[in-house]
């Protein structure tokens, strides 16, 4: 029996003068406990989703998906992506959620030559200079949303803007997209303390200040507590807040309720986006888990789409380097994602529209991120300038 | 600046500092008197605010959720000191931080198991939504508001349990001197098992008040916990008049340092360096004022032992 089988791989691999698989190990590197462990289970629900669809196939492939949980701590994530590298033996990587994790496991996924398609950070770092063949996003340039935010607070003809984000760099990064787009006055640019829990002093400045429009950038837990007081503070009806979609989507939505009435974000994807595949999505994920689905979700999703229509493309040849990467560059343009069709740029970020959300209830009475325009077109990542690739 | 601002910033950093009176009284409480470094007290914290927002969903009204979530809070508490922590006040503080930790981490894992991994919504209650305006044209947020009164209300019959009630009594005995104590007879068991359901009571009430401003999620106790040691150990150890008056000082050292250094450096500082300055400092502003007490008074403000 095993001298049969490996006549059989003999003979694929002198057939197709390369090793295709005959099965998938992929890789899952998440936060899926702790304080942001949410956000990890959406992507994982969403990219399970998808599996699921597939028939557990994807690309055709019998696969299996193996998950490790990085606690959002950098040097957990690296071991276990060591782990499931050198061990394990994955044919792709995916899975992580939060920047800082993403640049301590980059170089040991870089240096096994093994694909990561990413379904959330997508930081600038891997994108610009430091890009590479073996690194795909299929969720969105860091800076994009708040780029998209600045565009939008430009369009409203908003003169005066306040910016308030936190002390680390992941927050002046989203300043200075937001700024990069933005063509009107700045009043202040705040730091807040990282974790904070109070905002008084900073609502009162804020009120002080009396701005058209107020941009923050305060992910997590930090955002639910500045939302809440935002809006008890009675800010709400002085002062348009706006917020990139990511720290606004269904998973916060859930937390804050009725205080999220009326804001603005900013969003590659929205729940009602007009097209089969995202109607298809959003019924069966709702069906599934019993909850609407959030941009993660949509992301974790359109990764294992991703990787489905590249294993697929390139006739499961995913250790072969050239074909591989020439199927994932091409695959959004032939997969059914939820946000359609889409072009990669040559350091692996999508260039796609990107949509302004505004929070209302739906006819059900439930809280909902509906698009409301579009306010980037085909837009590209700002960093792709520094990427040498073709 | 306006004074109205002044006046403002000053009452934000009374209601935070009231706010981590509640979660420091009890750790005050638990610390001095049993000697017991319970980490998990923030746990209890999170216990209790998820409890708020299960019953306020449950009944429907916040004013109904909040005496159950106390309730339930205490048993939990109770519960907890009389099958673990009970084993831990021999020993060591390392031992005791061990433990503690370890349930943290249980404590996270099991509310997200009861719970789900979402965090839970819980809003102010109807009445006390939105601002209201202050004697003098100033907008303020009635629920802040309300938190200052109960945290003032705490305040009162903390002291008075303390000082006028035969319990005060004992438990103030159990934390100048805890041999002393149970020479002289004091049933010490259920002395420590009533303080650290007391305890979790208080923790109870700060995670069902401040609910409905924070996040209701996993892992919500820790940052605050940080937080309610520095109060404890600038008011010194056992003390609630020094729990009250390290937390004012927190809050309000905070609250100021974040509302006025940044405007401070801008005086003298390019605005480049100002507005990097300013954050930098007011972040570790509480923590400068915790080595310069400890400098001082190593003891705490208020030491509860002689």
């Amino acid at each position: 029996m095993k001298g049969k089988l490996s006549t059989f791989a003999l003979a694929a691999l002198i057939s197709s003068g390369a090793q295709a698989a005959n099965e998938l190990k992929i890789g899952f590197l998440s936060t899926l406990s702790g304080p942001a462990g949410a956000i990890g289970i959406e992507i994982r629900d969403g990219f399970n989703l998808a599996v699921k669809h597939a028939g557990g196939k994807l690309g055709g492939l019998p696969t299996e998906v193996v998950f490790a949980d990085d606690t959002l701590n950098p040097d957990t994530g690296r071991q276990l992506a060591e782990r499931l590298l050198k061990r394990d033996r994955v044919n792709l990587m995916t899975g992580v959620v939060f920047s800082n994790v993403m640049l301590a496991v980059w170089p040991t996924i870089q240096e096994s030559k093994i694909f990561y398609i990413a379904p959330n950070a997508t930081p600038t770092n891997i994108t610009g200079k430091g890009c590479s063949p073996y690194f795909f996003s299929a969720s969105w340039p860091n800076e994009a949303h708040h780029e998209a935010a600045g565009a939008f607070a430009n369009s409203k003809g908003y003169k005066n803007t306040y910016l308030i984000a936190p002390n680390y760099p992941a927050g002046k990064d989203s300043l200075t997209g937001f700024k990069r787009m933005y063509k009107g006055n700045v009043v202040a640019e705040v730091y807040s303390k990282l974790n904070q829990l109070d905002y008084s002093a900073e609502l009162a400045q804020i009120r002080a200040a009396k701005p058209d429009a107020l941009y923050a950038f305060l992910p997590g837990g930090m955002g639910i507590n500045f939302i809440k007081q935002f809006n008890a503070a009675g800010l709400a009806k002085e002062v348009q807040l706006i917020l990139p979609g990511f720290v606004s989507d269904q998973d916060v939505v859930r937390a804050v309720g009725e205080p999220m009435l009326g804001l603005f974000d900013t969003s590659h994807w929205a729940y009602d986006l007009d097209n089969d595949a995202n109607r298809q999505f959003v019924a069966e994920f709702e069906k599934e888990y019993k909850r609407i689905p959030s941009l993660f979700a949509e992301q974790g999703y359109t990764a294992a789409l991703i990787i489905d229509q590249a294993v697929r493309d390139a006739k499961g040849n995913v250790e072969d380097e050239k074909t591989f990467r020439a199927a994932l560059m091409k695959a959004p343009e032939h997969a059914k994602t939820p946000r359609g069709q889409f072009k990669e740029a040559a350091n692996g970020t999508p260039i796609q529209d990107y949509y302004v959300r505004e929070l209302v209830k739906d006819k059900n009475g439930r809280i909902v991120n509906r698009k409301i325009g579009t306010i980037l077109k085909q837009h590209q990542d700002f960093w792709l300038k520094d990427c040498g690739m073709k | 600046m306006p004074a109205i601002l002044l006046l403002e910033q000053s009452l934000n950093g009374l209601q935070f500092g009231l706010m981590l009176f509640l979660l420091a009284a009890g750790l005050t409480l638990v610390f001095g008197i049993m000697d017991m470094i319970n980490l998990a007290h923030g746990s209890l914290y999170m216990i209790g605010a998820y409890f708020m927002a299960s019953f306020a969903q449950m009944t429907g009204s916040f004013w109904l959720g909040l005496p159950l979530a106390l309730v339930a809070t205490a048993i939990v508490g109770a519960l907890l000191e009389i099958s673990l922590l009970r084993r831990l006040y021999g020993r060591d503080h390392l031992t005791q931080v061990l433990a503690t930790f370890a349930i943290i981490l249980i404590a996270n894992e099991v509310v997200r198991i009861a719970w789900g991994s979402q965090p839970m919504m819980l809003n102010t209650p109807a009445e006390l939504t939105g601002p209201v305006t202050l004697p003098g044209g100033m907008q303020y947020a009635s629920y802040r508001l309300a938190i200052i009164a109960v945290g003032a209300v705490v305040a009162i019959l903390l002291y008075l349990l303390v000082t006028k009630t035969r319990v005060g009594m004992l438990v103030r005995a159990g934390a100048s001197n805890r041999e002393m104590a149970i020479a002289m007879g004091v049933d010490i068991r259920r002395l420590f098992t009533a303080v650290f359901a007391l305890g979790a009571a208080l923790c109870a009430l700060a995670g069902a008040m401040l609910g409905p401003i924070f996040a209701v999620q996993v892992g919500m106790g820790e940052n605050i916990l940080i937080l309610a040691f520095v109060v404890i150990v600038i008011g010194g150890i056992g003390s609630i008049r020094g729990a009250f008056v390290g937390s004012l000082l927190v809050g309000i050292v905070d609250t100021s340092g974040r509302a006025f250094l940044p405007l401070f450096f801008g005086v003298f500082l390019p605005p480049q360096l100002a507005s990097a300055a300013g954050p930098a400092v007011a972040s570790v502003l509480i923590y400068l004022l915790m080595a310069v007490v400890l400098y001082f008074r190593p003891q705490g403000l208020f030491p509860a032992r002689g």
